[in-house]
């Protein structure tokens, strides 16, 4: 399991094929089920610029550690990479990427999307969004849906 | 006794301070050491808590050293 803070921007595609070249899972993983989380130019109804993402040090680590010990104890998951930036955050930079693999595709996805839902709700980051009239603090995640 | 009290985002700038250091006698709870950290003002209901960097529900009792954390609710991913 890997899971790392990062202030610098990263290509998750690239991540997950370096991580799984060093696992020793080689024949018995049958699914990959990879969420890249990216940032988008609008929230709420209005243009985003860029953002500022805030984290508990220390804590932030440890609650994705915990997050991703429950996903194993909840399905069959062979291994899990969770990268999440922090500090400055421009539009199209990928803000997060989970990675699960399992022997089977049901586990694989039940375990990410656990992951990335607990991590939405629970993980303690803070967004700022820069807009073109000022800043704000992002007060509350979605669902997860498009509304409009 | 003291315990470190940390504050993020929102709740940081609002605030205008990030940690600081209580000292107290024994037997305190969480939401009297908000008051004794804010000015009397009572907890807002909407602050998520963490003690030694768990998260904790309701008015639960202090240890000398704890770290203690306030924030508002959390928007990663």
């Amino acid at each position: 399991m890997r899971i790392e803070i990062r202030k610098e921007v990263f290509e998750p595609y690239r991540e997950v094929a370096a991580y799984q070249k060093i696992l020793a899972i080689t024949g018995k993983a049958g699914a990959t089920c990879v969420f890249v989380g990216t940032m988008r130019d609008f929230n709420e109804g209005s243009s985003v610029r860029g953002m500022t993402l805030e984290h508990y040090p220390g804590m932030t680590e440890k609650h994705l550690h915990e997050i991703a010990a429950q996903a194993g104890e909840r399905w069959r998951v062979l291994d899990c990479l969770i990268l999440h930036r922090v500090g400055e955050i421009r539009i199209d930079d990928v803000i997060v990427l989970v990675a699960v693999w399992s022997a089977h595709r049901g586990d694989a996805m039940d375990a990410c999307r656990y992951i990335i839902e607990d991590l939405k709700s629970r993980a303690p980051f803070w967004k700022k969004e820069q807009l073109d009239d000022g800043e704000r603090w992002v007060e509350s995640n979605t669902t997860g849906y498009s509304e409009e | 006794m003291a315990v470190t009290v940390k504050y993020f985002a929102s709740l940081r700038e609002t605030l205008g301070r990030n940690e600081e250091t209580i000292e107290f006698e024994d037997g305190m709870r969480l939401s009297r050491l908000w008051k004794k950290a804010n000015d009397g003002e009572p907890m807002p209901e909407s602050l998520m808590t963490a003690v030694n960097m768990e998260y904790v529900k309701g008015d639960v009792e202090l240890a000398d050293g704890d770290e203690v954390a306030f924030f508002p609710a959390v928007t990663g991913g």
